[in-house]
Formats: structure tokens, C-alpha cells, sequence
């Protein structure tokens, strides 16, 4: 199941995703729409929740870990937001085609186009939340504002990593179906024990222990510019990595279990 | 010309059941070597389509008869090459136009103007091109006004209108089927009748799924009978 053959037809479904095939950009709009409908504030009710989250636990946990209140609810309203993403977009990438059935079942549309579709519709999701951030920035400016830009590029290296991550894991949950809860709960356990809440540098001399998480290294690529500092080379390096190999990773599972998707639906 | 050839298809379908899906069994099975679990490695499976071979050239319109289970939905799939044949090669030249169900990607809350983008956007038509067919679909339609609202407020011969105008307005050039379509009260369905046999008249290839003999009889030149998956 791994020839030439098998290789060209997996990337040609990735290059008509990639050209638009499956209008992944209307349909992840019309799903964020869809949620919203009839209701006053529209999608703004993820940011109001995001927001009253962050008012909510800012003061307490500031106070509860030392912390000056503004400097704290700065890092806090960062480290949640691209949290929250990061999450999401793991959580519901899982069914990224299991949710695709019926339109898999109906017809020929790129496979790759379910999971930009998920991708794309946590990323406008993002899009609303990062008003907070830009709210929490005018408010408490960043130590250095020539750091910002380089978000940017933590965003779009964490969104390349996700990709990979979904292609994988959405195949999986499509033929082992407890696959989704499984990953809800480690991705639980991994808000309390990657430095979102709390930071890495208050863990003092085992400040070391939090380099150990991947995960760590992709809050950092997105906060750190934003907080006004330079992530660690080391950060920019293993996220990178990471996204070399998963991608290659995802496209030899995919290449493999192409063929087979719909079947497993 | 030949524009779809199929060679020996056969389809098989894995079936999943509860217990082979999930992952705990294949670990235990892996754990305790395949005495607790044996479920999830006993895969049942069925065979959808046996050793299909077929040519059709421009011009064909193929009837598709056989009981219910026979492997014809199935086989319009391959066709549309949403199931990839488990071992035979299915070659089609040309682009397929899958009308398996109107509706697919419909959203009840967004308004009939909207779903006919959406609509078009599935069936791989840009939004300028769908906008100078709108005037056409709702004038066919005859659904008015009601285009601005959600289509929760539409009657379901109402939405059955729309979704048939929508498909039947962008040009075809291999027709999949799954019976011949009838929607709308009787005076809409003569309307519908003309103008889906104008779609198919100027289609190149037309393979429709019917349990109706005499659409089957007026409108195919050619007939596959189908059983069980196979040749009957």
C-alpha cells in the first residue's frame, strides 16, 4: 500500500485541498455561523467567555502564585488564548471525518479538505479571541514591541504542526472510535502540566522539567513575542522539528490508509 | 471513445462492529494474543461488488436494475469514486457529477440564497458563475421571495425545489443517479421532468439506479443487471 501510486493520489489530495476543492473556507464559516445564529452577540460569545474566564481566574491565581496581578493577567490572557486554540483544534480535529460522514459517503471531495475545513474554523475562532489579547496589550504593553511580528511566525509553525496532528489522529478516531476520549483527557491533563496557568519559571531550579514538554515550547513560539521577549532557540528548533517529521509522519499514514477512509465511515 | 472503464471491481466492506472498533480490544488483543478479544481480528466482511467489468462510451445511458442489497448504490459510488475499489481498476475520463442526494451541505438555518452558493461551491462551481444562474433557479424554482429567509421556513416540497434547481442548473457531463428525481407537486414535476431530460440530453453519460422499469426501458440503451454484486 506504499507505491508511487498510492503516493501521487495522497498528494493529489492534499494539492486540490489546498487549491480550494471542498470549499473548506465556506463551510468552516458556515459552521461558526451555524453555532451563532439567532443570537445577539453572534461568535463574540467565545470571546465573552474567554474574557470573563480570564477576569475570573487572573486575580485569584495572581494572588495565589505570588504574582503582580497586571503582569499575571497579561501572561494569562496570552497563554489561555493560543491555549484554548491549540486545545480545540486537537479535541475536534478528532472527528474532523468522522463528523464528515455523510459528506464522504455522498461525495468525491478531497479528505484533506475535512481537516482544513476543522482547522480553518478554529482559526476564526482564534481570530475572535485574540481582541481580548490585542485588548490586554493596549492596556498592559509588552516589554519590547519589536518582538511582536515574530507571532506571527510562532502561530503559523504551531498551525503547520496542528495540521499534521489532526491528519493523523482524525484517521485514527475514524477506525478505533474511542480514540476521541481518550485524547479529550490527555489534553486535559496537559492544560495543568504544560505553564499556562502558572510559569515555567516559577517552578525555580526544575524549571528545566517544563522544557521537557513539547507543548511548553509551542505556547512559548506564540506568548513570548507578544510578552516582548525572544523565545529560546531552543523552542523555534523543536516545534520545527516536530513539524518536519509529523508531517512526514501524517503523509505516509495517509498515503497508506487513503484509499480505505471512506470504508471505515 | 470509451470514458469509463471498470476492470474485475470488486468492493468489500470491512464491518466494524462495536466490538472490533474499539481500540481497548485490538490492545488486549495484541496483550493477551488473541484469546480474550477474538472479536477484533474477526472482521466480518462483506462483499458489496464482485468482479465487475464494464466499458461506456459517450452517449450511454446505463440502467442500473437489481434488488435492494444488489451493489447498485454501491457501484454508482465507485463510479463517483467515493469507495476505491478493493481490487480491479476503475478508469473515468470526464467530470463526474454525483446527484446522490440534493441536499448534501444544505444548512437549515442559512437563507435559500446562501445554500445556493454553498450548493454550487460542493459541486465545484465558483461563486460569480452561480451568480448569474440564480435569476434562472429561482425563477424555476418559484420560491420568490422566500430566498431571503433560512430555509427552516420553507415547506420540505419548498426545499426539494430548491435543492433540484440548484443541481440541475450547472451542466453535467457524467450523470450519476439514484433514481430518477421527482420532487414538488404535479404541476413542478412536469416542469422537473423536462428539464432533467434536457440536462441528461446534453450529459455524455448517464447511469441512474431505478427499481422503475419504464424509466429504465424509455431512457437507458443499455442495462446492468445486478445480484448479490454480481452479474445476474
Amino acid at each position: 500500500m506504499f507505491n508511487k501510486y498510492y503516493i501521487d493520489l495522497a498528494s493529489l489530495d492534499i494539492k486540490e485541498a489546498l487549491s480550494g476543492k471542498g470549499a473548506w473556507h465556506y463551510l468552516a464559516w458556515q459552521e461558526v455561523r451555524q453555532r451563532y445564529r439567532r443570537s445577539l452577540l453572534g461568535p463574540l460569545w467565545i470571546t465573552i467567555s474567554t474574557a470573563i474566564m480570564i477576569m475570573g481566574i487572573g486575580p485569584i491565581y495572581g494572588y495565589l502564585l505570588n504574582q503582580s496581578i497586571v503582569g499575571y493577567i497579561q501572561y494569562l490572557a496570552i497563554s489561555i488564548v493560543i491555549w484554548t486554540f491549540i486545545s480545540n483544534s486537537i479535541n475536534e480535529g478528532c472527528l474532523a471525518l468522522i463528523s464528515a460522514e455523510p459528506f464522504i459517503r455522498q461525495i468525491k471531495l478531497p479528505y484533506t479538505s475535512y481537516i482544513l475545513k476543522s482547522l480553518t474554523k478554529n482559526l476564526i475562532f482564534l481570530a475572535h479571541n485574540m481582541l481580548i489579547v490585542v485588548v490586554v496589550l493596549i492596556f498592559i504593553p509588552p516589554s519590547n514591541c519589536k518582538t511582536i511580528p515574530l507571532a506571527l511566525i510562532g502561530l503559523l509553525i504551531i498551525v503547520g504542526n496542528l495540521f499534521w496532528i489532526i491528519l493523523l489522529l482524525s484517521i485514527i478516531c475514524a477506525r478505533f472510535r474511542d480514540i476521541p476520549q481518550v485524547i479529550g483527557s490527555i489534553v486535559q491533563i496537559l492544560f495543568f502540566i504544560t505553564p499556562i496557568m502558572w510559569g515555567a519559571e516559577m517552578l525555580g531550579e526544575k524549571f528545566a522539567i517544563a522544557k521537557l514538554n513539547p507543548l511548553y515550547h509551542f505556547v512559548q513560539i506564540f506568548r513570548a513575542p507578544l510578552l516582548g521577549y525572544y523565545p529560546d532557540s531552543m523552542s523555534w528548533i523543536i516545534t520545527l522539528g516536530l513539524m518536519i517529521c509529523g508531517l512526514l509522519v501524517s503523509f505516509i499514514v495517509f498515503v497508506i490508509t487513503r484509499s480505505k477512509i471512506s470504508y471505515l465511515l | 471513445m470509451t470514458l469509463i472503464s471498470l476492470k474485475n471491481v470488486s468492493v468489500q466492506f470491512p464491518i466494524y462492529g462495536g466490538n472490533s472498533r474499539s481500540f481497548k480490544n485490538s490492545l488486549i488483543n495484541i496483550a493477551t494474543g488473541g484469546h480474550l478479544a477474538k472479536s477484533a481480528t474477526e472482521k466480518i466482511i462483506v462483499r458489496a461488488l464482485n468482479d465487475i467489468t464494464f466499458d461506456l462510451a459517450e452517449g450511454d445511458r446505463v440502467g442500473l436494475v437489481g434488488h435492494n442489497g444488489s451493489g447498485k448504490s454501491t457501484l454508482l459510488r465507485v463510479l463517483a469514486g467515493i469507495y476505491e475499489p478493493t481490487s480491479g481498476v476503475v478508469k473515468v475520463k470526464g467530470r463526474v457529477t454525483s446527484m446522490l442526494s440534493l441536499v448534501l451541505g444544505m444548512d437549515m438555518e442559512a437563507t435559500g440564497f446562501e445554500n445556493i452558493f454553498m450548493r454550487g461551491y460542493l459541486m465545484g462551481v465558483p461563486r460569480f458563475e452561480m451568480q448569474k444562474k440564480i435569476d434562472e433557479i429561482v425563477d424555476f424554482s418559484g420560491i420568490g421571495n422566500y430566498l431571503h429567509l433560512p430555509m427552516r421556513t420553507y415547506s420540505s416540497g419548498m426545499a426539494m425545489r430548491l435543492a433540484f434547481s440548484i443541481s440541475t442548473s450547472i451542466d453535467a457531463d457524467i450523470i450519476l443517479m439514484d433514481e430518477w428525481l421527482s420532487v414538488g407537486d404535479s404541476e413542478f414535476v412536469k416542469k422537473a421532468e423536462i428539464r432533467l431530460d434536457s440536462l441528461v440530453k446534453n450529459a455524455r453519460i448517464l447511469v441512474i439506479a431505478s427499481h422503475n422499469l419504464d424509466i429504465i426501458n424509455n431512457r437507458c440503451n443499455k442495462i446492468i443487471n445486478l445480484q448479490h454484486g454480481s452479474y445476474r
